[in-house]
Parts: C-alpha cells; sequence; structure tokens
C-alpha cells in the first residue's frame, strides 16, 4: 500500500487517563501511520462520525472503566449502520480474559491488554487492514 | 458515477473517500473535480493560521458554532505536520473541535502534510474542492502552524485570520515580515489573559505603519475558551469578503491563486515525470555520486536529467 494508514485513536468512556493511548498513538505514528486523535470521553457516535469523515482504516480504541463490554459491541455496531464494513476495529485496555471472545463475536477483531508489544499492535494492523 | 451522486446528495462517506482519493492522486476523484469545477467557487474560504498552541482549533470550533446557528454548512480542514522520517503523523486538532463530530452540517478533516512544506498538504486544494462541490458554504483551514511557514495559506484562502496571543510584546517587533503582511483579519486569542489589550494595539500600530495597504485589518480581541468576542470576529470574516466582492477584488485574488495553483501543479507533475523516469534506470543515482565526487557538476547533471525526460 503506498499511502499512510489512518488510524483513529479513541478513549470512549468516563475513565480521565489517556497515557496508554498515547503511547499507542506515539507508536502508530512512528510506524508510519496518521493517527487521529480524538481525546478523553469519546461517544461511540463521536468516534464513529470521526472514523467516517476520515476515513480512517482502524478504529484502535482504549477502555479503563470496565465500560467495554457495552462501549466496543457499540462502536461496532453504529459502524455497520453506516454500511462501513471495511474498517478493522480493536479494542485495548484493562480487559478481562473472559470477556475477550464475547467481544471478538460482537466483531472487535482483536483484544490487546496493557503487557502487548506496541509492535504486535502495529504488526497486526498493518496485516488486516480490510481494504487497500 | 456512485461517488458523484453521493458527494452531490451529502452523503459523508462519499465525501470522505473522495478526500483520500484526491490525497492518493486517484484518476477517478480527480476526474470528477475536472468534471464538476464549473460549480465550485461559492464556499467562502478561511484560512487560519497563527502560532502553535495559539488557539486555532479551539477558535475555529467557535466560529463554527456561530456559523451553524445560522444553519450554514462547514467544512473543516485541520493540518498537522508529518515526520519527514517516518511518515507517520498525530493529527491532533479534532480533540477540541468533538462537539461538531455529530453535527450533519459539518464535515471536519484532518490532514498530515505528507511532505509539503508550504503549511498545507498538496492535496488540501483538492480537498477544498470536493467540500465546495459537496456544498459548503465555509470551508476553514487550519494551517500548520506560522513559523513553519505560511505561503500556502494566503495561496488557498479568500481569507487568512491570523491569530496572536497575548504576551509576544516585544516579540511583535521580530516577527517576520510575512506574517504580518499576509493577515485579512486579526484575532488575538486567550484575551483572559494579561496583556491582551497591549498586545492587539501593538499589532494595530505595525499594520498602521504599513503604507502599502488600501485596507488597514481589523485586530479584534476574543476569548475562544469562553466563546467570548466571537461573532464580532465572524463578522469581520465577513466584511472582509464583502471588501472582496468590491472593484472585482475578489476575482483578482482568486486568479493569482489559480495561477500559484496552476505553476504548482506543473512542477510536481515534472518533479515526479523526472524522478519517475530516472529512478527507473537509476540515473538519479549514478549521477548524484558522480556529483559528490566531484566527477560532474550539479549544473551538468541537471541538464543530463532534464535531457533524460526530452523536455
Ligand atoms: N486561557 C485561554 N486558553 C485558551 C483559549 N483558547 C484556547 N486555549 C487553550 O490553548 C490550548 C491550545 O488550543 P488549541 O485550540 O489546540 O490551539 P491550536 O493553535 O489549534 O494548537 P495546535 O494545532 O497544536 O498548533 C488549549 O489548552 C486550549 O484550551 C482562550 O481563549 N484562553
Ligand atoms: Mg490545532
Amino acid at each position: 500500500m503506498d499511502r499512510p494508514i489512518r488510524v483513529i485513536v479513541a478513549k470512549p468512556g468516563l475513565d480521565g487517563h489517556d497515557r496508554g493511548a498515547k503511547v499507542i498513538a506515539r507508536a502508530l505514528r512512528d510506524a508510519g501511520m496518521e493517527v487521529i486523535y480524538t481525546g478523553l470521553r469519546q461517544t461511540p457516535e463521536q468516534i464513529v462520525a470521526a472514523a467516517i469523515q476520515e476515513d480512517a482504516d482502524v478504529i484502535a480504541m482504549s477502555i479503563l472503566s470496565g465500560a467495554h463490554n457495552h462501549l466496543f459491541p457499540k462502536v461496532v455496531n453504529l459502524m455497520k449502520d453506516q454500511g462501513a464494513d471495511d474498517v478493522l476495529i480493536l479494542g485495548g485496555g484493562v480487559i478481562p480474559e473472559d470477556d475477550i471472545p464475547g467481544l471478538k463475536e460482537a466483531g472487535v477483531e482483536e483484544i490487546f491488554t496493557p503487557g502487548s508489544a506496541t509492535q504486535t499492535i502495529v504488526d497486526f494492523i498493518k496485516n488486516n487492514l480490510k481494504r487497500d | 458515477m456512485e461517488l458523484e451522486k453521493r458527494l452531490l446528495d451529502g452523503d459523508k462517506r462519499a465525501c470522505a473517500r473522495l478526500i483520500s482519493m484526491v490525497e492518493n492522486n486517484n484518476k477517478e476523484a480527480i476526474s470528477l473535480i475536472k468534471k464538476l469545477y464549473k460549480h465550485t467557487g461559492n464556499a467562502h474560504v478561511i484560512g487560519i493560521t497563527g502560532p502553535p498552541g495559539g488557539g486555532k482549533s479551539t477558535l475555529t470550533d467557535k466560529l463554527v458554532k456561530s456559523l451553524r446557528d445560522e444553519g450554514k454548512k462547514v467544512g473543516i480542514i485541520a493540518v498537522d505536520p508529518t515526520s519527514p522520517f517516518t511518515g507517520g503523523s498525530i493529527l491532533g486538532d479534532r480533540i477540541r473541535m468533538n462537539d461538531l463530530s455529530l453535527d450533519p452540517g459539518v464535515f471536519i478533516r484532518s490532514m498530515g502534510t505528507r511532505g509539503h512544506l508550504g503549511g498545507l498538504s498538496k492535496a488540501t486544494q483538492g480537498a477544498v474542492k470536493i467540500l465546495d462541490i459537496y456544498g459548503c458554504d465555509y470551508i476553514f483551514i487550519e494551517t500548520v502552524g506560522v513559523g513553519q511557514s505560511e505561503v500556502d495559506i494566503v495561496r488557498t484562502a479568500d481569507t487568512v485570520l491570523m491569530i496572536m496571543v497575548p504576551g509576544l510584546g516585544d516579540d511583535i517587533q521580530a516577527i517576520k515580515a510575512g506574517t504580518m503582511e499576509i493577515g485579512d483579519v486579526f484575532a488575538v486569542n486567550k484575551s483572559d489573559l494579561f496583556g491582551a489589550s497591549k498586545t492587539a494595539r501593538e499589532i494595530k500600530t505595525m499594520l498602521e505603519m504599513n503604507h502599502n495597504m488600501d485596507r488597514i485589518p481589523p485586530v479584534m480581541q476574543v476569548t475562544a475558551l469562553k466563546n467570548e468576542g466571537i461573532k464580532e470576529l465572524l463578522n469581520e470574516i465577513k466584511g472582509h469578503m464583502e471588501y472582496l466582492k468590491e472593484n472585482d477584488r475578489l476575482n483578482k485574488r482568486r486568479e493569482s491563486n489559480a495561477r500559484a495553483e496552476i505553476i504548482n501543479l506543473i512542477e510536481e507533475e515534472i518533479l515526479s515525470l523526472i524522478l519517475r523516469k530516472n529512478e527507473s534506470v537509476g540515473v538519479l543515482d549514478d549521477i548524484s555520486q558522480k556529483v559528490a565526487l566531484r566527477n560532474m557538476d550539479p549544473y551538468t547533471a541537471k541538464d543530463e536529467i532534464l535531457r533524460a525526460i526530452d523536455l
């Protein structure tokens, strides 16, 4: 692909820390991607609106507050409602092992927990894009 | 041409996809612009520049909200620098405009400069045209910030809004000549902070000293964070467009902008022709090596390369 990959990095939910999200944003930038950083406390609707207007290839969300089971699938469904099914949706943050299968079933392509190396995330994105 | 119909119908996904296509120099998007170009030119294009962190995004957010109260349709293009080393970028202007994301009458797009040096990206002008066709009444362009370079914005916008902040003090004297000359409207943002009116006075004095101007740009004090002075600033921006519409000024400005854009496009095309041809045969590598080793001078090298593409 001879264009930069465009990634929305978003923090849905109410928790007030975005250090993790910023670390990811920088790692993706350093891997040559265009990262659209949308900041704290985004609603799923706002994240989807940003992804549509920015024509993003990827939505990467991080949640620490525990609302992932509700918020991640919501984003997946809102994207489907828009007919945008060519966007790779990823989740991260403090996510219990037990919740991961359900999230994947709901359409979140991969879940990265705090131990994940940033290179793993970069590689996953590069290998799993849904459009060229 | 399904995308064309959707764009004309105001479909945001189509608009977004077409802007990407323009950014990637896609033929289909270019031919769509060719076809519909005659319908563009209705939008008032406003360039916003000023020092990094001066409040460009916050102020854009407030100006756009005010235009939305009037029912206007608005496009925003926010440009941030791309790293020349990795080709990546973090585009963070949306953070200040999140309330606008869901507004059906607003379209926000972040762009990386992708190696272009004039303060915007190479594709910004194309994106402006897409937003114009999409039906925007106003299009705001936030540059990467003054000091980096402000050449592009003058050539792209109808009105340049120059944002300053208090405390520039004596530094105003040091502001590069070009900076003061490109502003059509000045705003001293962060007027809640100490020294705002002094800064505004100093800017006014500097502008009045400039005898070449047949119109002295207004200097407004605003506090974007508190939504203060926004209506008044917006009126001055609209006033500048009224001024342009008198005496054929708008056409003249757009003519000189068009000239710059055409020359730019030609330069790009020629450069990419040269690089494509020479790269494929490795000529550029060879010649550069010769020049480095003093076996050839750069002027002869240039002649050889131009001959290779038969210019
Ligand atoms: N005190 C004060 N702070 C403001 C005002 N307007 C914006 N800010 C703050 O200034 C900081 C930068 O604002 P932005 O709108 O991101 O500025 P910018 O010029 O777009 O910044 P870059 O795009 O990074 O160059 C933020 O923390 C804003 O909250 C204001 O009127 N008063
Ligand atoms: Mg900004």
